[in-house]
């Protein structure tokens, strides 16, 4: 019940994605997926691969646009928004975590976390306290002017998340957060990404991990280009 | 893009080159060569000629000079004989006034005869050239007085014996001394020095008759013309191993003074035509200082395309350098790309930093250029004994085009970058 008196922040209709790969070979990714996710909710997106996960993903990430359909992110319709303004949506509507943390790697955990706000023009000087304020959230406050390659993959995820956060997004989109991390490390981000849905964030997860699904309140089943299950866990 | 964005983009672009650094040297290097050779390159062109354009200035640019020459035939003949005859040849008085007073445009006439003789002053004996001509030489010449007077128009009418030397032939034959009222002996007579002066060291006063040796240009007397011609006679014998040699020679050379540089160019085929016909042999040549300062000047712009061109192939190909190694670049770091383009960043963001990156390449590498390329000119001039002459257009070009280069060469891998989609991109290992 209360679920349902809170803002819906992604609402897709009817997105179909097709791929054409020869004049014989056109491959339907998504056939028509109908999906809500109201705000503060944590949702897993589980399937086999080839089930159009992924490609519920990019879309999701606005890293692709659906060849049909419609979709609203936090009101705006982003299925047929040029590029432009596409990269500024996802700069400041959607923060990633990747399977293998996707840092720049001449740069440091700090400049790493502030990498988001270059491309919002804003002056990073003014955000500073607020990139510290989330090295600290993630616990590497210690390790700010470390380099990629001198953190271990957990920190690295870590920071990963701290860039997440930096532009306040509408949600946050995991691929696989855990994928690339031993169980014991993996669980600590996982147990950072519940604390983050406690604090308010939305959570979009990918995974095809059933313990890593079984966190979340809502596991989304795809399969051949469409919802084959949704299940509330809570 | 506002500025703390841009400069954000120029210390990433710097920090992302620093990751590799000797990639971004060796990538530099072509530009350095190339920005280093245009600056050096016409350095050594334009240094070269400027001398031979002194050298042709010295010789006065509204001057048109005649010189006598030995005709080839008659050194032949003279080998067939064997024996011992006056060769007459050469420019004539006739001529001089002939030239004064029918071509339109001259201002004077300057005729010089010249005699290779000992010079004695007590124990002393100097080979030196006797120069006969009129008092108004060292205006025609730029030689300034050193001492005492040049000849005047009474020493030429009078035929005085008085002389005037130069300061090197002072140096030898007076060392120490006031030459001024001594008498020096040359040939039969004695001449009273009246004047010193210090010529230029041009090229006209190079030994006119007879064998050129390696004599000492400035040892030179000057007397009157009218005295030369008194007590030298018009006939030159010279005695070489036995067998002797006479020349005829009335005068050696003739200056004409032009009005202005354009009567240079009516003069010139006015005075070859009337000594065309006057002279049956080809024994005489004509030099106009102002073509050769024209031809040297064209010689030069010839000289600086094909020196500006090499360099600017090699800039160019320090262009290639750079996109090449842009290029690679743009693949090792696809995953960066797709990553800021997850986090927000705009096709244009991604086409300016790796422009950043090209463009401080080009410009690092054309800044170190303009310092080697101004060390490289001096050590030039210090070793090879060249002049060199760094003109400041020259920086300012080189740095110009390795800019340009950057720019032109960086945007095909930048543009590159930018088109890349970000899904593959993220997916690139």
């Amino acid at each position: 019940m209360t679920i349902t008196s809170k803002r819906t922040i992604i609402d897709i209709r009817g997105i179909r994605k097709t791929y054409v790969l020869g004049e014989e070979n056109i491959v339907h990714a998504l056939n028509g997926v109908d999906l809500q996710i109201v705000e503060g909710s944590y949702v897993a997106i589980m399937g086999p691969s080839g089930s159009g996960k992924s490609t519920m993903l990019n879309i999701l990430g606005c890293l692709d646009r659906p060849s049909d359909g419609e979709y609203f992110l936090g009101g705006d319709d982003v299925a047929t928004m040029e590029d432009d303004l596409l990269s500024n949506i996802r700069g400041k509507r959607i923060g990633f975590i990747f399977q293998s943390y996707n840092l720049i790697p001449q740069l440091t955990v700090i400049e790493n976390i502030q990498v988001p706000l270059i491309y919002q023009g804003v002056d990073l000087k003014d955000y500073y306290d607020r990139a510290v304020e989330l090295a600290t959230l993630v616990g590497l406050e210690e390790r700010l002017d470390h380099r990629p390659n001198q953190l271990s993959g957990g920190q690295q995820q870590r920071v990963a998340i701290a860039r997440s956060l930096i532009n306040d997004p509408l949600m946050i989109l995991a691929d696989e957060p855990t994928g690339n991390l031993d169980s014991k490390t993996g669980l600590e981000v996982l147990d950072l990404i519940d604390q983050l849905n406690e604090s308010g964030k939305t959570i979009v997860l990918v995974t095809h991990d059933p313990k890593v699904g079984d966190r979340s309140q809502r596991v989304i089943h795809m399969k051949d280009g469409l919802i084959d299950r949704d299940v509330t866990n809570r | 893009m506002n500025v703390s964005q841009l400069q954000s983009t120029v210390n990433l672009g710097i920090k992302s080159l620093l990751l590799h650094k000797l990639r971004s040297i060796l990538t530099m290097l072509g530009i350095i060569f190339g920005v280093c050779s245009v600056i050096a390159m016409l350095a050594i062109g334009e240094g070269a000629s400027f001398e031979a354009q002194e050298d042709i200035k010295r010789l006065g640019s509204n001057n048109i000079i005649i010189r006598s020459l030995k005709p080839p035939e008659d050194s032949n003949q003279q080998n067939n004989s064997g024996g011992s005859f006056a060769v007459e040849y050469g420019l004539t008085f006739d001529d001089s006034s002939r030239i004064l007073s029918t071509i339109p445009g001259v201002k004077r006439v300057l005729p010089k005869r010249i005699i290779r003789e000992n010079a004695i002053f007590g124990s002393e004996m100097v080979p030196v050239q006797v120069v006969g001509t009129y008092p108004f030489y060292p205006e025609m010449s730029g030689a300034e007085l050193a001492g005492g007077r040049f000849l005047s128009v009474l020493d030429d009418r009078f035929k005085q014996n008085v002389c005037v030397i130069t300061t090197g032939l002072s140096n030898r034959l007076f060392p120490y001394q006031n030459p001024l009222k001594h008498a020096i002996r040359v040939g039969d007579s004695y001449y009273r020095v009246v004047g010193i002066i210090r010529e230029k060291n041009t090229a006209d006063q190079r030994p006119q008759s007879g064998n050129m040796e390696g004599e000492a240009l400035d040892n030179n007397i000057y007397i009157s013309l009218a005295t030369a011609t008194s007590r030298f006679g018009e006939t030159i014998v010279r005695r070489t191993s036995g067998s002797f040699e006479a020349e005829t020679v009335q005068l050696h050379e003739i200056t004409v003074q032009m009005e202005n540089d354009e009567s240079v160019f009516t003069a010139d085929p006015q005075i070859r035509h009337m000594l065309n016909v006057k002279h049956d042999k080809n024994d005489y040549e004509l030099i106009v200082p102002l073509q050769l300062l024209m031809q040297a000047r064209k010689t030069q712009r010839m000289f600086n395309i094909v020196l500006g061109s090499i360099a600017a192939i090699s800039l160019i190909v320090g262009g290639i350098g750079i996109m090449n190694i842009m290029l690679a670049t743009v693949t090792e770091r696809t995953r960066e790309i797709g990553v800021r383009r997850a986090l927000g960043a705009k096709k244009t963001d991604i086409t300016t930093q790796f422009l950043v990156e090209t463009v401080v390449l080009s410009i690092g590498g054309g800044l170190i250029g303009i310092v080697v390329g101004l060390v490289v000119p001096s050590l030039v001039t210090y070793f090879a004994d060249m002049k060199t002459i760094v003109t400041p257009w020259s920086v300012i070009i080189a740095f110009g085009i390795s800019g340009f280069i950057g720019i032109l060469f960086g945007l095909y891998p930048a543009r590159k970058a930018a088109d890349l989609d970000p899904i593959d991109a993220l997916r690139h290992e």
